[in-house]
């Protein structure tokens, strides 16, 4: 039905941004990406917290046999220019016909400044009186059609979330007069002094900036007029949101939710590989599927019989099976396009990348990440960071991609530069962690906790380093922390579906790809020339052996495979946690990099790499040598 | 009715920001939170080891960085 056209390029370029027959404005946080959806069938990441769409989405809405261009400009506090989202939302208003501004019904006070500097802009327009559910729940009560007489605009009560009062919005913006410039405001001019003070001059392009005292004034007296606060007891969500910013309470809620949350992921993750249920070693309950043993089950007998068809050791069967363990498929180490190829993404990451997702979409929908970046707030800052940084680096917990991307929520072109070489250095990727639980959790838990551990240290000491090293405006935090909010499993739903197929499509691909890079290598003896060139390093700094270049190598196209390539080398425990780590660190994927290409400019990426290059000889050689054996 | 800092606020006092120390574009920053002069704000949460202060104002949680809180004066309402 629509078409999605994520706009993905920097928002910074001075570029024409494209016309919409609809724009949606307002607030950071206010539901305008989940209106959107509902309005054009797009999915789009929402989550509960300021600043998720950072660029802007443009689609298609069809609405009474006709097709309407829909854009969801990034939230803005006002049109005002002080950060890139805002200098974005101003250019799109220029070309858009019509604008929907979102406001948020439980604080009208601070919502209808920017809507009166949008009215001020002359556009046709809506408002959308959004979260009215959860206004009229929190016991405030809005006269709509007397906000709508003072406004001189059409005012709609919403709820993005459940759909209700959109098809009014829509049609309240079709009907619009395109023609009517909203300088007569309807005919009140009595009720608009500040627009008759300062009238839009003969349609020319500038922004006109009501003087801010006398706009906060006017707000009040609207405020005033419309809204009535019923009193209301202090219900145990609003006892519980004080209670988790506590700095007693909310410091022990904050352990307690980053625990769980890793535990959930584990549980989820092992139950979707092998079926088992429990957190360490042997689960408390074994049930008959699991992505692994459907695999072994159902999908091992096929290749079985395709690998004697084939005939072991053709070039072929070493392409689409791999080699023979023992006579037999080792799903991880054959390393053909159809066992290991496959099994890697579907059988071995997959399940946890669901499982990361599924838990991170509760944190984010709830409200909880804003309150979490409150509690880290005083250590980021020892990194030269805010604790709002700590989004962007969960998001890279999960796909090193997203996370750099999300960095644009940041103020600064520094922060955002610390946050993203500190995510493609020491923040392992789903895909990464899976592999490495797989693998190396096989020779006990501790290892893996250990280069978890390791990472940690990389991650707070380049972080250290960068913020006396790296120049620039260290700005404050500065937040509003969204109430908390009951996810609603539609949206938690579809925002998993689109990641989890998000996944596939860009990973898949590349994962066939690199199984046939490292085959033809292999078979045309490539390797063995690098492994010689490369053994002082690997040999001698790491201690690993000089075959270890080849994974080391195939991690600049994906992390988990090289992984996997560990699998048939006999490594110690100390090998494979140096190897884990080292290549965890060792040059981004290739996907990662592009971005960060994109993200910093040519100079920071560059001295993103070089950092990242010193770090990991620095520290896996330090490694090798700090363990005795 | 005494005069202070944001951040020497106790927990749960509540105060009328008297004046906001800081430049254009702090002022703006804080102004879209809704924290001008003569907004009242109440104080939840000040976070250990040099962390954000979190006040409530026009019913919404704000967190808002060490640095910055110290440049608010309000006056207390307890006095």
């Amino acid at each position: 039905m629509a078409k999605a056209n994520k706009d993905s390029s920097k928002p910074t370029r001075k570029r024409k941004h494209v016309a919409s027959d609809i724009l949606l404005v307002g607030q950071p946080n206010v539901g305008k990406s989940v209106l959107f959806s509902r309005m054009t069938g797009i999915r789009t990441i929402a989550s509960n917290y300021p600043g998720t769409t950072v660029g802007y989405t443009s689609g298609r809405m069809r609405f009474a046999n006709d097709i309407y261009d829909v854009v969801d400009a990034p939230g803005t506090y006002s049109l005002e220019p002080l950060d890139d989202a805002a200098k974005v939302a101003v250019d799109l208003i220029d070309e858009a016909r019509r604008i929907i501004n979102v406001v948020d019904a439980t604080h009208l006070e601070r919502h209808l400044t920017l809507t009166l500097e949008l009215i001020a802009q002359g556009k046709p327009m809506v408002v959308a009186l959004n979260m009215s559910d959860e206004a009229r729940h929190k016991g405030i009560e809005i006269d709509v059609s007397r906000l709508a007489k003072r406004l001189g605009v059409p005012v709609i009560p919403t709820v993005a979330r459940t759909g209700e009062g959109v098809k009014r919005l829509i049609l309240a913006t079709l009907s619009l007069d395109l023609k009517k410039i909203g300088r007569e405001e309807g005919g009140h001019p009595g009720h608009h002094p500040h627009i008759a003070h300062h009238p839009v001059g003969n349609h020319t392009r500038g922004h006109k900036h009501i003087p801010e005292k006398k706009a906060w004034t006017k707000v009040g007296e609207i405020v005033d007029e419309v809204q009535i606060l019923h009193h209301h007891h202090h219900t145990f969500g609003q006892w519980f949101e004080e209670a988790s910013v506590h700095p007693v309470w909310g410091g022990l809620v904050a352990i307690l939710v980053l625990a769980v949350s890793f535990i959930l992921i584990r549980i989820i993750g092992e139950f979707l590989i092998g079926g088992g249920i429990g957190i360490v070693g042997n689960p408390w309950v074994e049930l008959p599927f699991g992505t692994e043993k459907l695999f072994e089950v159902a999908w091992k007998p096929v290749m079985m019989k395709l690998s004697g068809l084939l005939g072991e050791g053709s070039f072929l069967h070493n392409l689409f099976i791999g080699q023979l363990i023992g006579g037999q498929i080792d799903f991880m180490q054959s390393f053909g396009i159809l066992t290991s190829g496959l099994f890697i993404p579907l059988g071995a990451v997959l399940p946890y990348i669901v499982s990361f997702y599924f838990v991170l979409g509760i944190l984010e929908d709830t409200g909880y990440l804003p309150r979490l970046a409150v509690f880290l707030d005083n250590i980021m800052h020892r990194l030269g960071l805010h604790g709002y940084a700590i989004i962007p680096t969960l998001l890279g917990l999960g796909c090193n991609v997203p996370g750099v991307m999300a960095t644009r929520i940041l103020e600064t072109k520094r922060q955002r530069f610390i946050t993203a070489t500190l995510i493609s250095i020491a923040v392992p990727c789903a895909a990464l962690q899976a592999m490495i639980i797989g693998l190396v959790g096989e020779r006990g838990l501790w290892p893996v906790a250990l280069i978890y551990g390791i990472l940690f240290v990389v991650w707070i000491l380049i972080g250290v380093i960068l913020r006396f090293t790296s120049k620039g405006f260290r700005p404050e935090l500065l937040i509003e922390i969204p109430p908390y909010r009951a996810p609603s499993w539609r949206a938690l739903g579809s925002k998993l579906w689109m990641r989890i197929t998000g996944f596939l499509k860009e990973a898949l691909p590349v994962v066939l790809g690199a199984v046939v890079v490292v085959n033809l290598l292999y078979q045309f003896n490539v390797f063995r020339y690098i492994a010689r060139a490369a053994a002082p390093v690997v040999s001698f700094l790491w201690g690993l052996p000089k075959e270890a270049i080849a994974p080391l190598l195939v991690g600049i196209l994906r992390k988990d495979v090289a992984i996997g390539m560990f699998a048939p080398l006999n490594l110690t425990i100390k090998q494979l946690v140096i190897g884990s780590v080292v290549l965890s660190m060792f040059f981004p994927c290739i996907a990662t990099f592009v971005i960060m290409f994109r993200e910093l400019g040519l100079k920071d990426a560059l001295k993103s790499i070089g950092i990242m290059f010193i770090a990991v000889i620095i520290v896996g050689t330090a490694i090798n040598f700090l363990w005795p054996g | 009715m005494s005069e202070k800092l944001l951040t020497d606020l106790s927990i749960n006092e509540e105060a009328e920001i008297v004046e906001i120390r800081g430049g254009r574009g702090m002022q703006a920053r804080l102004r879209a939170l809704g924290l001008s002069e003569g907004q009242h704000v109440k104080k939840l949460s000040h976070v250990g080891l040099g962390g954000p202060v979190v006040i409530l104002v026009n019913r919404a949680q704000v967190a808002i960085g060490r640095g910055m809180a110290r440049r608010i004066i309000v006056r207390s309402n307890d006095g």
